[in-house]
């Protein structure tokens, strides 16, 4: 087993661990590599490699563009039929794996997500083209399901080949009469799922937000984006804002219908809780309509805490002020008695956590909260922003596989009771009190000082950093879950929360500190030293010695 | 409802599919290359592949799957792949350090037509691999096929790369194991163990995908075929094939190139098939059958006989893969169990065939359907249409099986959402007991829960 190490002194300069790792990589590799570590300095402004190819063999946590646009961002919407164009692989395993859990309101609501739709590609469909497959494939889908709206994604083959599933879309849209639209997310665009967000944030403005109007019902409205509601983390989300009295439009995308995501444009406020996946929309709304948006955060209580009086200030209400206080003072009584009893327990700890566009920051919130220090983190598919903050967009390089995907311009709508000069307005008034709007700081400022910040962590990595800091538990997805816990050291999946949560908010909160005793205080990994491991051998002998 | 749009009203389907009964190639040939000891899997595609994959077989085995990919961009699609898999391979080699790197493509990089023997070719000459080190490739397009074809096209990829015919013939037998758990190819070697033949398992992923929990990771878990196992199999006196889905090529392969006979039967589920396979070692090997078999099929048939009456007449589903479904099939049938539905998504025009022979006069009571076409969704509205008593088949079946209310036997790939099959074989006589086993289980709690009170047994 693992030794713990002390870190109580503050954390040791891991410039020395860097090196060791890039020793290890070929001359060329190890170039590359070394650009994308990081001896974090909180307060210096610091350059991270993010959101550049990986390299081939290096064995990356990193999926495909397809399951960014089709797995993360539209696979969490109950009311659209997700049919994929492609051989049956790519369907088959976005099929039911992310643990969106979803809703429906009555039991006869639409809800596809318990169902994965394939057009099979074969390979007579591969040479000769598969447009006449895909049609028939919808005409069959909109037969036997008569569903308001098909999304048709795009597997790798289909861009090779030429098929043009936007064409087709449209061309079936107009011949069933419901909307049918098509995204080019092929596996091979971009260099993570990070460019299948994109294009998935792309089609749904153009072809969702908008499509309908709802009269205002409440006097506070949002959108919660960038929630996929994994474990639930939407459901406490929703209920939270219910309580205080502010209505929930649309959730871009958990417990989601495209039904709400068309009159998403009618809210005051965008909240965005994942910034990589789902910035682009907040921001087109931003263009179109006039909506301010703002950073979230609902990952420990102080967060959520933060978060909502944020919600409020912006508001301005003093019935919703004193609702949220009300909460807040509530809530956070609960989540200090639980951290409470914990936090002697888990004190001093160390944890890494390597995983998607928001999480691996979000998560070092409640880590803190339990005294838990985080020694190392990265992401799997951010950009510089992610890290660094949103200060340095404008620095970022526009690189080749950047460029293919498709930026689409977004204009002031036409329609003036559509744009929000009321919204604007109070935006430039609350600027001016220093509320800031449309900004997420990054990472790596709140990191502490020497933590380390790899992005795209690779195999190697991992495990020279098990070896360096020896942590008392790792946070990733299910490809490293068991290759770490072999090690001896615990790791919590951060994608599905292997099967627990909700982790949002203050219950979430409760949640997450109760499954950190379990993981960080049990005995369990004291079975793995055999008991004899410590005794002199004991040389046999058949013979018996009377 | 979880599937509350599913009706049992059929249209005539011909390019939708609907919750699949199969899943691509590469998830196969990165299964099979996994029980090759020292190796590598590597996928040569779009990042996405590697990644769907190596979740899978985690999520199924909860064990590490390592692999790596070749990351396709935009530019490798239009240029081609061989600069990705050329840095690739010199990348894992002197970063990880396998004995083998096995290469299988996907459906980007057969669409492109990369030329992986070629690639391959030019890494040796280039000198990107090292001495006595080894990448074998297979080509694996996703649009053929299944996850089975993946399968058997890397088992075909490693016996054809490794083994060698030499002037020394060798008193052992080839055993090609089809798409089996690590579990049933620990049950296979004792089996043979049992029956005193020397053997060559391939593809053996007993303690690569089991392994025991030590506190340090192992990269390359102590299990596998070796490399002079594999180049052995060319001086074997005889090859057993099990599945003809998963070892047909490989089987084929080891007679051309090697002269070795083989004798390909189904997977030794359920009594019958067992026999088959007993009788086929005993011939390969020249061996007679040992007590202690007779001993373990008289179990099974013991068992078979007390419980007779739990299996009567009972109505099962079943979907996964033809080398399981066949010999499941038959077993279902001599319990006088009536499998009514079967499908694949696997093609194979000899399921057809296979399932005739295995149901006889008994043909009518089943509709079975195999390829592109054949999907869950048909078969649950085949339940919809008239009911059944058990569903046996991967995790997927646990939405048919709960808004219908049947007990549900899982078995095959992907298992998701239980653990047991990487411990547990239903191989052989022993993996029919355990497949009774379950099968009464769930069939006795189904009645336990829901005859009415005074039905309520205590002995059963």
């Amino acid at each position: 087993m693992v030794k713990k190490k002390d870190f109580s002194a503050g954390l040791p300069d891991p410039t020395p661990l860097i090196e060791d790792i890039i020793s290890k990589y070929p001359r060329k590799v190890a170039k590359k590599r070394a650009k994308a570590m990081i001896a974090n300095t909180p307060d210096e402004d610091q350059e991270i490699q993010a959101n550049v190819r990986t390299i081939p063999g290096i064995i990356t946590q990193r999926g495909c563009t397809y399951a960014g646009c089709k797995g993360v961002v539209l696979g969490p919407t109950r009311d659209i039929i997700n049919l994929v164009h492609g051989p049956i692989g790519c369907s088959f395993y976005a099929w039911l794996t992310r643990r969106n859990q979803t809703r429906p309101e009555t039991p006869t609501d639409e809800n596809y997500m318990m169902y994965a739709f394939s057009t099979d590609m074969q390979d007579e469909n591969i040479v000769f083209g598969g447009e006449v497959k895909l049609k028939q494939a919808i005409r069959e889908a909109f037969e036997l399901f008569k569903p308001k709206a098909i999304g048709v994604f795009s597997t790798c083959p289909v861009g090779l080949i030429g098929d043009d599933v936007h064409a087709v879309s449209r061309e079936m849209k107009e011949e069933l009469g419901i909307n049918i639209f098509g995204f080019s997310c092929e596996g091979y665009r971009g260099v993570s799922q990070s460019a299948g967000h994109h294009i998935a944030n792309n089609q749904v403005f153009k072809n969702v937000v908008g499509l309908n109007d709802r009269p205002r019902k409440s006097k506070f409205q949002l959108n919660l984006l960038g929630e996929y509601n994994i474990g639930g983390d939407a459901f406490e989300l929703e209920a939270l804002f219910e309580e205080v009295g502010i209505e929930l439009i649309s959730t871009f995308s958990g417990n989601s219908t495209i039904k709400s995501m068309e009159y998403a444009h009618t809210v005051d406020l965008n909240i965005v809780m994942c910034h990589r996946s789902i910035n682009y929309i907040a921001e087109m709304m931003e263009e179109k309509y006039g909506i301010p948006w703002i950073k979230a955060n609902f990952i420990g209580s102080e967060a959520t805490a933060k978060t909502l009086r944020k919600i409020g200030e912006f508001f301005d209400d003093a019935e919703l002020t004193a609702k949220i206080e009300e909460v807040i003072a509530r809530e956070s009584a609960k989540v200090k008695e639980v951290m409470d009893a914990i936090k002697p327990k888990t004190e001093g700890k160390l944890a890494m956590m390597f995983v998607g566009g928001s999480r691996a920051h979000h998560y070092q919130e409640l880590f803190k909260e339990l005294g838990v220090t985080t020694v190392s983190a990265g992401y799997e598919f951010a950009h510089r922003d992610d890290y660094e903050g949103r200060k340095v967009i404008p620095n970022i390089k526009i690189d080749a596989d950047t460029r293919n995907i498709e930026e689409i311009t977004v204009t002031k709508t036409e329609n003036p009771e559509l744009w929000r000069e009321d919204l604007v307005e109070k935006k430039a008034a609350l600027e001016k009190k220093g509320y800031e709007f449309s900004d997420y700081e990054g990472m790596m400022p709140e990191m502490t000082k020497n933590s380390l910040v790899i992005d795209d962590i690779s195999h190697l990595e991992t495990e020279k950093l098990i070896e360096f800091y020896k942590p008392d538990i790792f946070c990733a997805g299910i490809k490293e879950k068991y290759v770490v816990q072999k090690s001896g050291v615990p790791l919590k999946q951060l994608h599905s929360y292997d099967y627990g949560g909700p982790y949002t908010a203050f219950g979430g909160a409760i949640n997450f500190f109760k499954e950190m005793e379990r993981m960080l205080v049990t005995d369990v990994w004291k079975l793995v030293d055999t008991p004899w491991k410590s005794e002199p051998e004991i040389v046999g002998s058949m013979t018996i010695n009377a | 409802m979880l599937l509350r749009h599913t009706t049992e009203k059929e249209i005539d389907r011909k390019a939708l599919t609907v919750n699949p009964a199969k899943t691509c190639q590469p998830v196969g040939a990165m299964y099979a290359a996994l029980g090759v000891h020292g190796c590598l899997p590597h996928s040569h595609g779009s990042q996405g592949c590697c990644s769907y994959h190596r979740s899978a077989l985690t999520r199924h085995y909860k064990e590490p799957v390592m692999a790596a990919t070749s990351s396709f961009t935009e530019g490798s699609s239009v240029f081609g792949g061989q600069a990705n898999l050329l840095q690739a391979i010199g990348t894992i080699f002197s970063v990880y350090d396998p004995e083998i790197i096995a290469v299988h493509s996907t459906c980007l990089s057969e669409t492109i037509g990369d030329d992986l023997g070629q690639i391959v070719a030019k890494a040796k000459t280039d000198g990107k691999i090292p001495e006595g080190k080894h990448v074998i490739q297979a080509p694996t397009p996703s649009y053929v096929g299944s996850h089975v074809t993946g399968y058997h096209n890397m088992l075909e990829a490693i016996v054809k790369y490794f083994a060698m015919k030499t002037d020394e013939a060798k008193r052992q037998v080839n055993l090609l194991a089809g798409w089996v758990e690590p579990s049933d190819m620990r049950e296979l070697k004792r089996i043979t163990g049992m029956m005193g033949i020397k053997t060559v398992l391939v593809p053996d992923t007993s303690d690569v995908l089991d392994t025991p929990m030590t506190g340090k990771f192992e990269m390359y878990p102590k299990g596998g075929t070796t490399i002079p196992e594999l180049v052995s199999m060319g001086d074997s006196m005889k090859t057993v094939a099990l599945g003809e889905w998963g070892t047909k090529g490989a089987a084929v392969a080891l007679d051309n190139q090697c002269k070795v006979p083989f004798d390909l039967i189904d997977l030794p589920i359920g009594v019958k098939a067992t026999d088959r396979f007993i009788m086929a070692l005993s011939k390969a090997g020249a061996v007679s059958v040992p007590e202690a078999i007779n001993d373990e099929r008289g179990r099974l048939v013991d068992l078979i006989t007390d419980m007779h009456q739990y299996f009567y007449g009972k109505r099962v589903a079943l979907y996964g893969d033809p080398d399981q479904l066949i010999p499941m099939c038959e077993f279902l049938l001599d319990l006088d169990m009536i499998p009514a539905y079967v499908v694949s998504g696997t093609p194979g025009k000899s399921f057809d065939k296979k399932m005739k022979a295995v149901f006889g006069d008994k043909i009518d009571q089943v509709k079975f359907k195999n390829g592109a076409n054949a999907d869950m969704f048909q078969l649950h509205q085949w339940i919809k249409q008239e009911g059944v008593d058990l569903l046996i088949g991967n995790t997927y079946g646990k939405y048919i099986a709960r808004d219908e209310k049947i007990p549900f036997l899982r078995m095959g790939f992907p298992i998701v959402d239980r653990v047991g099959h990487s411990y547990f074989p239903t191989l052989g006589y022993m993996g029919g007991i355990r497949i009774l086993e379950k099968m009464l289980d769930l069939l006795m709690q189904h009645q336990d829960e829901t005859c009415d009170e005074e039905k309520v047994e205590l002995v059963m």
